[in-house]
């Protein structure tokens, strides 16, 4: 009895308690279900997006750059499709194995394959790791015949830009190439499209256009699991190509330039002396951009570093040359505008001129007797041109010559290699160099010695802005939206104002105070070429719808001593280094001029017989081309 | 009656199975079809090893509670004891030739599978106490020596488990133990003090505590503190539960667990993956589908007669909860993460054979819920 006392009680106690535990287990349960509904309906967005930013992950492809072509829509800078050779590690069965095999096949380095090892330490298995970035057909062919026995092994095809046209460009394209840590950081645009094994333009337009042809990337999204291996493609967004640049060069004649400049150190400009499109821009000797694609090798590197005739530079813009002689129509100009001559005015030329007791020297010894502006210019008499100068003083020649382009870049902002080059005045020296001017510098400027430098770029564009009536020209490489024929041009240029694309003002055109004096000028430059005793009067075409009109140029590279003058060498007497430049500027056709263009031949002797025959050459195929690009620049946008 | 003396019982073999709970049965049966599917979704949809262990111990073991539930609930109070003591040496055994895994050493290898006696603990424990005060004068509940025979029955096993290491388990141990004495009637006074001691202690204990426990402490509080390393399993499992919204991503849909950014989904975190897959209405029939199970045993309880069977459901019925709850809390970043498994739903053969016969001796109970126990 008391037992079953004792065992009520038990059980009431027991009950008592498992109650109090029944209350705290709903309570505990509620609580659970809470946070249950916290996280999966309060936050479930919050969480969908963490869910999916864990499998998500996107991949970015390098992106297309934009083509650029030439005038006439012939690609210059295109993109090939490349093979390459892809290892993922993970499906290999004999990695060792592997790799002999494909150095047996590829004749791989030893450096190259100690690489691919260390890529293979840092690398996820998954992850492909690049043999080799560009195969050759046969290799490729190979590699797919051994295929069956390189498990592992994945040939792929990209795409990688491609010079067409090799060397024809390389100073006016540049090239592309692996980007540096610091380019990557100074371009924003680079740094949200870089992706490993994207290539930059690192020179000339390839570098100055980046941004608009670089092209955006196309996207993929994958799902991922947790150690990041891709399970499957949920998205392709394609990358939308960069934008197409047309430039204002003939390959044709591109291409000429090259070949008339073999094996010389040089350059030669064309230039539409209306529309300043620039026809052609060659630096000689150039070297194969595609050579950088794929990184270039060392002894490749070194053969073009080396080269003696300088390849790296780009002449036309970044060579500074003295003008020699093909300053004088500036001069002969400046002295007309200025009213110190006429064209009656004559000098007698004794082969020599005496001042304070210094002797300048004409380049015929024994003068050229009583000569003209017309005759001076012809003979390229430097005693005429001394006195000249003489009278017209350094100050007003070098306002002359700046109204014509000398001095200042040509190109502007396009190529940030471009030199400006100088004209002296007596403001300039003082500022500069401390000293007074000297009248004996007056004389030497004369004839486009002493510290004047030019690029030939801009020679060419002195010589354009003669030949088209004395109106200034915005010299062009890059075809704009709407492009202006070269009738409009003329049309606009002859009003005396320009509309001005790119500060959008109009421009004072007129470069000339009487516009008798260009013609006189002109003048002159024709008969240097077409009559008898002129300097490149071998040169000249009988042909109106070829002629042209130019001005030889021979410039020192050292001042010539009284020894050297009385053994008069010949040219392969002297060493190259010493050897003068040859120069030659020209314009044509002499009636109805289109055409301006200056050559010159680094170390070529004198301009006459090196830089003037080549103008005889490329004169032809210029006026040639002529109706075909006439023809081309009715088209308002060409698509290809 | 031969046959009676047999199976230590006075019913006939029909009536016992006319007197198993079916509520409970059925809803231990749904449990286990969920967890079958669950468990095939963590093999990534594929009948894979998992999912066939799985059901082959289901199979096997379901069979088994119910040959439990035959054996009258007279014959489980008679060998309380014995079960407990050799619970004990298995955890002895274990302690010294067990199989070593991941740094702790729980397992033991009895041919067909391997054995982790911990688990069983969790229901002799139960077991062990629930005798111990049936038998026990309610006038003697509180005395110096019975608590102290009680604690040292808690305090033994959970010892054993703790030096495994095995923390989960043996708190699990101690508070399903624990329960009892509540349920027994030890003076709430002596609950209150001890967990003000505790509470005073725990600065203490923590310092004795091995350095990748505190880090799990530390990082409970503070998950993003290492999100990459000792963080990350709480921070994947919320993201996996927190995208499963409303619906859930549906079956074999859950991307966190399908590509592997969810850990030990098939033990631990198995409920992570059910959450993620079938969301918050899923979740919720789950609970209430362990609501019904844990209220049912209270009610084998309370109608048992004898006071082994009352303390037996009463206990068990709170353990089941207690391994839901600090699992669930764990998973949902309220607790720190401690191994404990989901009844019936984890994968891990020593906790479902504990459970299933943790039910056997509830249906046993149910049964025999007449009989009276001297």
């Amino acid at each position: 009895m008391i037992k079953s006392n004792s065992g009520i009680r038990k059980t009431d106690v027991i009950n008592r308690r498992m109650f109090i535990i029944g209350a705290a287990k709903v309570i505990v349960f509620v609580g659970i279900v809470a946070r249950l509904f916290s996280l999966q309906i309060n936050e479930n967005k919050k969480y969908l997006t963490l869910s999916d930013k864990n499998r998500i992950r996107e991949w970015k492809l390098p992106p297309t750059r934009g083509n650029i072509v030439d005038y006439f829509g012939n690609v210059i800078a295109g993109n090939l499709k490349v093979y390459q050779l892809h290892i993922i590690p993970e499906q290999v069965e004999n990695f060792n194995y592997l790799l002999v095999r494909l150095k047996n096949l590829l004749n791989l380095s030893d450096k190259r394959i100690a690489r691919i090892n260390k890529l293979k330490a840092e690398l996820k298995p998954w992850d492909s790791i690049i043999v080799s970035e560009n195969l050759s057909w046969s290799q490729f062919v190979k590699i797919n015949n051994y295929l069956y026995d390189l498990v592992g092994v994945k040939p792929v095809m990209t795409i990688s830009r491609n010079y067409p046209f090799n060397d024809v460009y390389t100073h006016v394209l540049g090239y592309v190439s692996q980007p540096n840590e610091q380019e990557i950081l100074d371009n924003q645009t680079i740094q949200e499209r870089f992706v490993p094994g994207m290539k930059i333009g690192k020179l000339g337009l390839e570098k100055r256009l980046e941004n608009h042809l670089i092209g955006t990337n196309a996207i993929q999204r994958y799902e991922v699991n947790a150690y990041g291996k891709r399970i499957n493609q949920l998205e392709h967004q394609k990358g939308k190509q960069g934008s197409k640049i047309r430039l204002t060069v003939d390959t044709e004649i591109q291409k000429a330039c090259g070949e008339l400049l073999n094996e010389k150190a040089g350059s030669i400009s064309v230039m539409d002396i209306y529309t300043g499109d620039i026809i052609a821009m060659y630096s000689s000797p150039s070297y194969d951009p595609n050579l950088f694609l794929f990184g270039i090798s060392q002894d490749e590197w070194q053969l073009i570093r080396n080269n003696p005739l300088k390849p790296l530079i780009n002449k036309t813009l970044s060579g500074l040359y003295s003008p020699g002689s093909t300053i004088k129509p500036i001069v002969a100009l400046s002295a007309l505008e200025n009213k110190v001559i006429d064209t009656k005015f004559k000098v007698k030329c004794t082969g020599k001129m005496e001042l304070y007791g210094q002797t300048f020297h004409c380049w015929k010894e024994k003068g050229h007797g009583w000569v003209s502006l017309k005759n001076a210019m012809k003979q390229s008499c430097d005693t005429y041109f001394y006195e000249v100068a003489r009278l017209l003083g350094v100050d007003r020649l070098n306002i002359t010559a700046e109204k014509f382009g000398l001095g200042k870049k040509v190109l502007g902002n396009y190529f940030d290699t471009e030199k400006k080059g100088l004209f002296p005045n007596t403001k300039w020296k003082k500022n500069n160099l401390g000293k007074g001017w000297v009248l004996g510098e007056t004389l030497i400027t004369g004839i486009g010695q002493g510290y004047i430098q030019t690029t030939p770029l801009q020679l060419c564009m002195m010589t354009a802005q003669i030949a088209n009536g004395g109106y200034a020209v915005k010299p062009k490489i890059i075809v704009d939206s709407n492009p202006i024929s070269y009738e409009d041009a003329k049309q606009s240029m002859e009003s005396g104002l320009l509309f001005d694309t790119d500060t959008e003002e109009l421009l004072d055109k007129k470069l000339f105070k009487n516009q008798k004096n260009i013609k006189i000028v002109q003048e002159a430059m024709f008969s240097s070429t077409n009559e008898r005793f002129g300097t490149s009067y071998k040169s000249r075409i009988d042909d109106p719808k070829y002629q042209f009109a130019g001005k030889t140029g021979t410039a020192q590279v050292k001042r010539i001593s009284k020894r050297e003058r009385e053994l008069d060498l010949e040219l392969e007497q002297i060493p190259y280094k010493d050897r003068d430049h040859a120069l030659y500027i020209a314009y044509g056709p002499y009636i109805n001029p289109r055409y301006a263009l200056s050559i010159i031949v680094e170390h070529g002797g004198s301009g006459s017989k090196a830089a003037a025959p080549i103008a005889k050459k490329l004169f032809k195929l210029i006026i040639d081309r002529h109706e075909l690009r006439n023809k081309q620049s009715n088209f308002e946008r060409i698509t290809i | 009656m031969f046959q009676h003396d047999r199976l230590n019982s006075e019913i006939t073999l029909f009536q016992k199975i006319k007197n198993l709970d079916y509520i409970l049965l059925i809803s231990v049966i749904a449990l286990s079809v969920i967890s079958v599917f669950v468990m095939y979704s963590t093999d990534g949809g594929e009948i894979l090893f998992h999912t066939k262990n799985h059901f082959v111990k289901l199979v096997v073991f379901f069979p088994l509670m119910i040959v439990v539930a035959f054996f009258n609930i007279k014959f489980w109070h008679n060998f309380s004891y014995i079960v407990y003591l050799l619970v004990i040496i298995l955890l002895i055994y274990v302690s010294f030739f067990g199989i070593k895994a991941s740094g702790s050493k729980r397992w033991m290898d009895v041919y067909f599978f391997v054995l982790q006696p911990s688990e069983l603990m969790k229901i002799a424990i139960i077991m062990c106490l629930a005798k111990y005060y049936h038998r026990l004068k309610i006038e003697n509940v509180n005395s110096f020596t019975s608590i102290t025979i009680v604690l040292s029955i808690i305090f033994i096993p959970t010892i054993f488990v703790i030096s495994q290491p095995d923390l989960g388990t043996s708190i699990l141990i101690a508070l399903s133990g624990l329960i009892i004495l509540w349920l027994g009637g030890v003076k709430i006074k002596y609950f209150i003090y001890s967990f003000i001691t505790f509470l005073i202690s725990l600065p203490f204990i923590i310092s004795f505590l091995k350095p990748y426990q505190k880090l799990r402490i530390l990082t409970f509080l503070d998950p993003d503190r290492d999100p990459l390393g000792a963080g990350y399993q709480i921070i994947q499992s919320k993201i996996a539960i927190g995208s499963g919204g409303l619906n859930g991503k549906g079956f074999l849909k859950g991307t966190q667990s399908y590509l592997d950014f969810l850990p030990e989904k098939h033990t631990d975190f198995i409920f992570t993956l059910f959450s993620e897959e079938f969301g918050f209405i899923g979740s919720v029939i789950l609970l209430i589908l362990y609501s019904i199970i844990i209220f049912r045993i209270i009610r084998i309880g309370s109608i048992s007669r004898s006071n082994f069977a009352r303390l037996f459901c009463f206990g068990y019925a709170f353990a089941i909860f207690i391994y839901i709850v600090v699992n669930l809390s764990m998973v949902l970043g309220l607790l720190p993460i401690v191994g404990s498994p989901l009844p019936i739903m984890s994968y891990g053969g020593s906790s479902m054979l504990a459970t299933m016969i943790g039910f056997g001796i509830v249906l046993s109970a149910k049964i025999n819920h007449k009989q009276m126990i001297a």
